[in-house]
């Protein structure tokens, strides 16, 4: 089935300079070797479109079950020189999260939902 | 074996305190330590300081001291800031001054200078330091004249100097987020100068504490709804054992939550390669690091590595980079998000027309795109009960910014229908940027100076 990231992922962003800094994190060693996978640099580059106009590296972090994503020009010129209202690039991580993937059913048994009961 | 705990003062310039009190009364720590210092705040600083050459440190100084020392000094806690910004001895004035009112006679303040750099910018060029933007191309020579400030990022050392003076409080300027908190393990410790797996840990320890709430329950994006009493949270501490133990804990009675989903958001923010986490005391290797549970609200971080600290300091230039002119207003149901996107054309049409220049317009919608940007979808026009319309420009004319944000109001009676949420005129807001070095270390270290004053 296909679902988005923000189901069953965390993920935190930052900035340092005009580079933001996300990490993903997957809730079960399945799911990280098929984000590893899926969440690629590429993909991640073309999901932020013109909100990113440098290049975007990928690290692998297994003991944690994290992918760091580092993107290069994605703050509209670093914090104090943006023009955005998310200067800090806080809210880059969530918009991270409606990347969809492609998971078996049965990776998915047991793995609590990251959805708000309402 | 030896145990120290350090509790996290405030994460950043206008956080709370009353977290760090309660880690006082109720945390049993030896130190509290805090970084004030973002990327940014040494501009805000320096502006300060133009208009009062007594300022330049945290404005806040007094107060927050007034506050943590009647509850640090009776337990003997010793207290660690970098709020002295671009001016340290002008923010250890102040310490002493409160300290004097509050009959502390005898308590040692540290001074630690030297990381402003600022009059020494052509001496560290002839030597070779080139100052440049990468991602812009841009060098020093382009923004001499608009220079704001300029300053090294210290490591640890001096901070340990200050405490084996025997210093109750430190006042430095600009340090590493992580140096306040990593100093007091090495000089309780001893660890040398080239231990470094256990240099890592203790950077370690303070990259978890420098963002406060952010460690214990804050900004957690995993079940959020679940984290209870985030209105009385509590501030992350650092329980170190000689040997490198590391568990992150926080004090009892206090809201928020650590666990390891709530730890590890923090261990690798803004760290970039985790394999390679750079700072002046060590280089730290987070490859192999482990997260677990040891009891409630307590986690142990293990299999830090340290590698060799880098031969250089970070250096960071700030300039004046232009002026952003900027306004907002909201649009209601029906066809808010069609309306909202009329007026910006308005807008658009009337810069033209005006002449205001620009080097970039942004334009966002608060309700759809504001924060997510491009990777938001088109929403359904029937379910947007109301958007509201931000633009802001980039120019090197304060006098365009201003002009651009008076084009609003106007759109009120004369622009699409149903319409609120118009403020005032903002007024020009000027941009920074932002020129990085690599300082050779003997060019940095012979001019740190450490000084001991005492409240008399």
């Amino acid at each position: 089935m296909r679902i988005r990231l923000a189901e069953v992922a965390q993920a935190r962003s930052g900035d340092k300079g005009d580079t933001a800094d996300i990490s993903l994190f997957a809730p079960t060693d399945a799911l990280y070797q098929l984000f590893c996978q899926q969440v690629t640099a590429e993909r991640v580059k073309a999901h932020f479109g013109s909100w990113c106009r440098g290049r975007v590296r990928r690290y692998e972090l297994p003991t944690l079950r994290a992918l760091k994503f580092v993107l290069e020009g994605a703050l509209g010129g670093g914090a104090p020189a943006s023009l955005r209202l998310d200067n800090l690039g806080k809210s880059l991580a969530s918009a991270l999260l409606r990347l969809e993937v492609d998971v078996p059913e049965e990776l998915l048994l047991g793995v609590p939902r990251l959805r708000y009961p309402g | 074996m030896r145990r120290v705990r350090i509790g996290a003062g405030m994460g950043f310039y206008g956080d709370s305190i009353l977290p760090a009190l309660e880690t006082l009364r109720r945390g049993q720590v030896q130190y509290l330590a805090m970084d004030h210092l973002a990327e940014l705040t040494l501009a805000i600083l320096q502006k300060d300081r133009q208009r009062d050459p007594t300022l330049g440190y945290t404005r806040d100084m007094g107060e927050v001291m007034g506050r943590l020392l009647p509850e640090a000094v009776p337990r003997g806690v010793r207290l660690i800031t970098n709020g002295g910004g671009i001016n340290p001895p002008g923010a250890a004035r102040e310490v002493l001054r409160v300290a004097r009112e509050l009959g502390l006679e005898g308590l040692r303040v540290a001074v630690v200078t030297g990381d402003g750099i600022g009059d020494r910018l052509e001496e560290l060029e002839a030597a070779g330091v080139r100052f440049a933007d990468p991602e812009r191309g841009r060098t020093l020579a382009e923004v001499r004249d608009r220079v704001l400030f300029a300053s090294v990022y210290l490591g640890a050392g001096p901070i340990v100097r200050a405490l084996q003076m025997g210093a109750d409080v430190v006042v430095t300027g600009r340090t590493t987020d992580t140096a306040p908190f990593a100093a007091p393990l090495i000089h309780k410790f001893g660890w040398a100068p080239d231990d470094w797996d256990r240099l890592a840990v203790g950077i370690v320890a303070g990259h978890l504490l420098e963002c406060s709430g952010q460690a214990t329950g804050g900004n957690f994006s995993g079940r959020w709804w679940e984290v209870e009493g985030l209105d009385r949270i509590g501030y992350p501490i650092a329980e170190v054992d000689e040997g490198g133990g590391l568990v992150i804990t926080k004090a009892e009675g206090t809201g928020g939550l650590v666990t390891v989903d709530t730890v590890k958001e923090q261990l690798l923010y803004e760290i970039h390669d985790p394999a390679q986490y750079l700072t002046p005391d060590v280089t730290v290797d987070l490859s192999q690091v482990r997260l677990q549970p040891a009891g409630p609200d307590r986690v142990r971080v293990s299999g830090i590595r340290g590698r060799p600290a880098p031969p250089t300091l970070k250096a960071l230039v700030g300039y004046e980079a232009g002026w952003a002119g900027e306004g907002m207003m909201g649009f209601s149901w029906p066809d808010a998000l069609p309306k909202a996107r009329r007026a910006a054309a308005i807008l658009q049409a009337q810069m033209a027309r005006l002449g205001i220049e620009a080097e970039e317009v942004h334009v966002a919608y608060l309700g759809y795109d504001s924060l997510h940007g491009p990777t938001a979808p088109e929403p359904d026009p029937d379910q947007v009960n109301e958007v509201f319309l931000r633009m802001a420009i980039r120019t090197q004319r304060a006098e365009d910014a201003a002009r651009f944000a008076r084009l609003f109001p106007p759109l009120a009676l004369s622009g699409p229908p149903f319409i609120g949420g118009l403020g005032g005129v903002s007024r020009p807001r000027q941009l920074l940027g932002f020129l990085t070095g690599l300082v050779p270390r003997d060019l940095i270290e012979p001019h740190v100076r450490v000084e001991l004053w005492e409240v008399g």
